[in-house]
């Protein structure tokens, strides 16, 4: 496996100019011949596809919503970062290139995460000009506030509506080009599986999710924007219908999947209430900025209502332990620090899993009309799900699964393994490391988007004849033949489980063995469980009804089938990487306090994985990380 | 809770559609409204019947995927929720509820409670956006906007795209969330630049893609989720005559 990240030389400012310098390019009049494909289009594949065909690229988008506003994107709450130093606090590109390399835990490619940083200012503008209606100051300029990992104020915000803002942004400039016909959108469409021509990644079969028709679209190059897997845990804060075929399929055929165990356990969630919970709802990191997290300090106050708890007898655990930033700890430490005062027995509520998030002293400092104007969409979404008011008493929160930092491997010019495949967004595995920092995923999925992507794609296509291939050839027989195998042999099954009731069971398992905190053991056991979740889906699920019609159940057992084959690549991944670094917590590898201890030596690395076949083990290889701008160090947030 | 439902059920957009009666046992009245119809579904494929299909996504009420007229109201009628986030411990042990899809000609059934809005789609591809080309833009601050302003904008901006307020109305009009989208851009200056052709075109795709008239009863408003207010369809009525007459007498 070919893992040449392709990295400009140069200093590390000058990396990306001198990059865009050198890549080749494609004349305008040129462009119009070639076609590509967007498979997703919330922030990154939209904003991608709106940004390509502005250039005069044919773009043909699939997302399997009713339309692209519905991307899940949507429901980012807090903000998103940029290095504007509006504030005058001491923000800059390094400094934000800094804190993204810290956050991630040294585990993230520097060329590509200060790219990021130096983007980020390009996309508030761009973001401005499209009527974003960013919250803004008296004066009338744009207001900031401040997010964990970062003691400056660089996130700009929406009230607790960021990315339903700025999605719907990237949906009007998408919507545009829809309208010219510079993009074909088809909208209820999955992708089933990806198709190669001589090694070339160069069309998709997709499923019209209404008709059953399945389908082949060829191209010159293929751009997956299909987001993360946090859903493999069933339970988590993504969108019922996010899931992992796109990406899973690309991996099957030859791509390199980098980092799957890297996932984002978020702290601030509405606890679990029952079993027939469907999905988390998250609260907004943002709430940090004035709700303060605490527990009981002993384990008999726990039973009592919080307003009988007397200040003196609640441990603010984040500020005890994390001083310097507080309630603003970064997401990762903020969740086992959570997980850690539960698993004393410590925990409030329900099943006692859970803590407090207070805004009290807040309210009493600013006024509830302030707390309103700046969260009150939050507290009406936490009311609604719980039936109490954060005005008048804490919220009660727990960590839930979020973000998926790990992704297809993709070098500086975000292409895969596989020539031809390109990924952006939340599915590929670049920027973060193993620990994202909160806002930084907005920033991201645009960052790919709207700059990078449209500046790096066509180094690729300058070298492809355009218009040289097309579904009638071998290649797409061949694979709209297996898509449609799979299909039938999942409809003739026909035994006693749903696909929701394995998806539960495999959830349950990943949670407990392969979550917050994993150990050699743990990993070892799901590793011997997960074939038999398999064998049970292959053996006795039942779909019931025909491919041929709008069959939901159908869609959720095709889905599971990739989650299955993914949870077992996380595991292995899990297990390999023998150290804790970020949101991969390694019971093993801790310090008396219980914080995380990496293994620079070892692991200072992306781990790669190579398919080999269902059910063989796949290959590790690796990608080393050099940090030469920002130095390897322990990661202090005390 | 124990449950009686009526369900549409409708195989496709050209078949024809019928209520069938369900009974549901042992709802936790902490689950959500959809998390309930997931329980039935679970029930129906476990005994080898098809399930009922609707739409959902998010399950947080932001995406605008769920729809579902209840009892009669788009989104079950509790002030500013979304079907997604309405919850069982709003209703009564034993009640009986009418579960039915949006309806409107504008939106044809694709299957049970599955809608197409994809009209929806077509009014903002007609004109819901402001043009400016990715990299072009100025500085985000070169222009300040009042705090009102702004927040004006976010207000009218926070719209879902659900289709409530067309399934609400008596003569399925859009007004309301084309008046949404159309006061969001107009509103703010970077927006004044195209706001008579984006008017315009938003309010030809609006009739070209069978919505009906407003005729000012307010339903679409009451039943919006994100309580976007009737001010918008004012505001687009004013903006739009304005654009009329400056098309008859030149500019």
């Amino acid at each position: 496996m070919n893992l040449d990240a392709r990295t400009p030389d140069g200093p590390i400012a000058e990396k990306w100019s001198r990059h865009k310098f050198t890549n080749k390019l494609v004349n305008p009049a040129n462009r119009r011949k070639y076609h590509v494909i967007m498979v997703g289009t919330g922030l990154a594949g939209g904003s991608a596809a709106a940004t390509l065909a502005e250039q005069g690229y044919n773009v043909t988008a699939f997302c399997y919503q009713d339309s692209p506003r519905r991307a899940h994107s949507i429901a980012a709450q807090g903000g998103i970062n940029a290095a504007k130093n509006y504030q005058n606090d001491g923000d800059s590109v390094h400094r934000l290139f800094y804190d993204t390399v810290k956050g991630g835990d040294f585990r993230s490619r520097e060329a590509n995460v200060h790219r990021l940083s130096e983007v980020s200012a390009n996309i508030i503008d761009q973001c401005v000009a499209q009527g974003v209606p960013f919250a803004r100051e008296y004066g009338g300029l744009l207001a900031n506030r401040s997010f964990g990992g970062a003691q400056v104020s660089r996130t700009f915000y929406a009230r607790g509506a960021t990315g339903q803002q700025l999605l719907l942004g990237a949906y009007s400039a998408l919507s545009r080009q829809i309208g010219l016909g510079a993009v074909k959108m088809y909208n209820r469409h999955e992708m089933l599986d990806l198709v190669l021509v001589d090694g070339h990644a160069k069309g998709v079969v997709t499923r019209n999710l209404v008709t059953g028709e399945v389908k082949s679209w060829a191209a010159d190059a293929v751009i997956l924007a299909t987001g993360g897997y946090s859903n493999v845990f069933y339970l988590s804060t993504n969108a019922t219908g996010c899931n992992s075929i796109a990406t899973m399929r690309a991996y099957k055929k030859g791509a390199g999947f980098a980092n799957p165990c890297y996932t984002q356990i978020h702290p601030t969630c509405i606890p679990q209430s029952g079993d027939h919970q469907s999905k988390l709802t998250l609260m907004s990191e943002s709430l940090r900025n004035d709700g303060r997290v605490w527990v009981p300090t002993d384990v008999a106050d726990c039973e009592k209502p919080s307003h009988q708890i007397p200040e003196e007898a609640r441990d603010y655990f984040l500020e005890r332990k994390y001083p310097s930033f507080g309630n603003l700890a970064p997401r990762d430490i903020a969740s086992r620090a959570a997980k850690e005062a539960c698993d004393e027995g410590r925990g409030v509520g329900p099943g006692k899993r859970g803590v407090y998030l207070d805004f009290a002293d807040a309210i009493q400092r600013l006024g509830a009309s302030a707390i309103k104007e700046r969260y009150g969409n939050l507290f009406d979404i936490y009311q609604r799900i719980t039936g109490d008011s954060a005005y008048e008493k804490p919220m009660r929160i727990y960590p839930a699964p979020h973000y998926t930092m790990g992704g297809l491997w993709v070098d500086y010019n975000l292409q895969s393994t596989i020539p031809g495949l390109f990924v952006i967004g939340e599915a590929n595995f670049s920027d973060h490391g193993a620990n994202r920092l909160g806002a930084s995923a907005l920033m991201q999925g645009l960052a790919d988007g709207y700059f990078v992507l449209p500046n790096t794609l066509p180094n690729y296509l300058a070298g492809e004849k355009p218009g040289s291939i097309d579904t009638g050839m071998e290649a797409f027989r061949q694979v709209e033949a297996d898509v449609n195998a799979f299909t039938n042999k999942l409809l003739s099954i026909n035994g006693n489980r749903t696909a929701r009731s394995l998806h539960l069971e495999l959830g349950r398992l990943m949670w407990e063995k392969c979550g917050m905190a994993r150990n050699k053991a743990g990993l070892e056991e799901a590793l011997q469980k997960i074939p038999e979740i398999r064998e049970e889906f292959e053996n006795n699920l039942k779909v019931v009804g025909t491919d041929k019609e709008l069959n939901q159940e159908l869609e959720r057992a095709g889905r599971l089938s990739e989650f299955l084959n993914l949870a077992e690549l996380m595991c292995h991944d899990a297990l390999e990487r023998d150290e804790s670094c970020g949101g991969h917590f390694r019971e093993e590898h801790q310090t008396d306090d219980g914080e995380a201890v990496r293994n620079d030596e070892r692991f200072a690395h992306a781990a790669v994985w190579e398919y080999k076949g269902l059910g063989e083990k796949p290959v590790r290889h690796v990608e080393e990380l050099g940090f030469k701008d920002v130095k390897l160090a322990i990661r202090s947030y005390k | 809770m124990n449950l009686k439902l009526k369900i549409w059920r409708q195989d496709e957009t050209s078949g024809a559609g019928r209520f069938k009666d369900y009974e549901i046992r042992d709802v936790s009245p902490d689950s959500s409204f959809l998390e309930m119809l997931d329980l039935l579904n679970e029930k129906l494929v476990e005994a080898g019947e098809s399930p009922v299909a609707f739409d959902s996504d998010c399950r947080e009420g932001v995406c605008g995927m769920c729809s579902l007229t209840i009892n009669g109201v788009p989104h079950g009628g509790h002030r500013g929720t979304t079907t997604c986030q309405l919850h069982m411990r709003s209703f009564n042990d034993g009640d009986t509820i009418t579960i039915e899809p949006f309806r409107a000609n504008a939106f044809p059934v694709l299957r049970d409670l599955v809608v197409d809005r994809g009209g929806f789609d077509e009014i903002i591809q007609a004109g819901g956006f402001i043009t400016c080309r990715t990299g072009s833009s100025q500085d985000a601050n070169e222009v300040p906007i009042p705090k009102p302003v702004a927040d004006d904008a976010f207000d009218f901006a926070a719209c879902i795209g659900c289709g409530a307020c067309v399934a609400a109305c008596k003569n399925a009009s859009a007004m309301l969330f084309t008046g949404a989208k159309v006061a969001h851009l107009n509103t703010l200056p970077q927006g004044k630049a195209e706001k008579d052709r984006r008017t315009l075109a938003m309010v030809a795709k609006m009739d070209d893609a069978g919505f009906g008239n407003c005729r000012n009863y307010g339903e679409c408003s009451a039943a919006c989720p994100k309580e976007i207010p009737l001010d918008v369809i004012a505001k687009m009525n004013r903006d739009y005559a304005v654009a009329s007459v400056k098309g008859i007498i030149g500019k």
